[in-house]
């Protein structure tokens, strides 16, 4: 589902942050191209 | 959604393609996240970053709503507390909405308005 897929990531420090994305996704052999964690307050 | 992201996001859509790319989110509340979506799938609706007008449709997904596709060891250890405390339905709803409505792409190859 994610072959050949370069993954951007907007995580949120409230919700989900990127670096815990970032780890859903490594199994998946992606390319992580951008990581961020925004903050919405 | 930050001006400084949406450069990177707009830059990196020229560097790579719109079709390769997959924006996840994590976004705790519906509202920002559908929001996000919207940015990187029809443009900047508040008119002040990079992606004003810049309809990219890009394939953009929350991360809860790939729950089912990622590595559940995974997933449990980074995300599942959270889907303990944020309203996880009214998010997914929210972004599959956007989605829906802007999307050109989606993480299945299809366009989104003939394969979903």
């Amino acid at each position: 589902m994610f072959e050949g897929k370069k993954i951007i990531i907007l995580g949120d420090r409230d919700g989900v942050p990127g670096p815990a994305i970032e780890e859903c996704m490594k199994p998946h052999g992606v390319q992580i191209v951008f990581s961020t964690t925004e903050c919405f307050v | 959604m930050d001006l400084e992201n949406q450069r990177r996001v707009k830059e990196l859509a020229e560097k790579f393609g719109a079709h390769d790319l997959v924006v996840v989110l994590g976004g705790a509340e519906a509202e920002a996240s559908g929001l996000a979506a919207e940015t990187v799938t029809a443009g900047d609706p508040a008119f002040a970053g990079s992606l004003a007008g810049v309809q990219l449709g890009l394939a953009v997904y929350h991360i809860f709503e790939l729950k089912d596709y990622l590595d559940a060891q995974a997933y449990d250890d980074q995300v599942e507390l959270m889907e303990m405390v944020l309203d996880v339905e009214a998010i997914k709803a929210e972004v599959s909405c956007i989605r829906s409505m802007y999307s050109k792409y989606t993480l299945d190859g299809g366009n989104s308005h003939g394969t979903s």
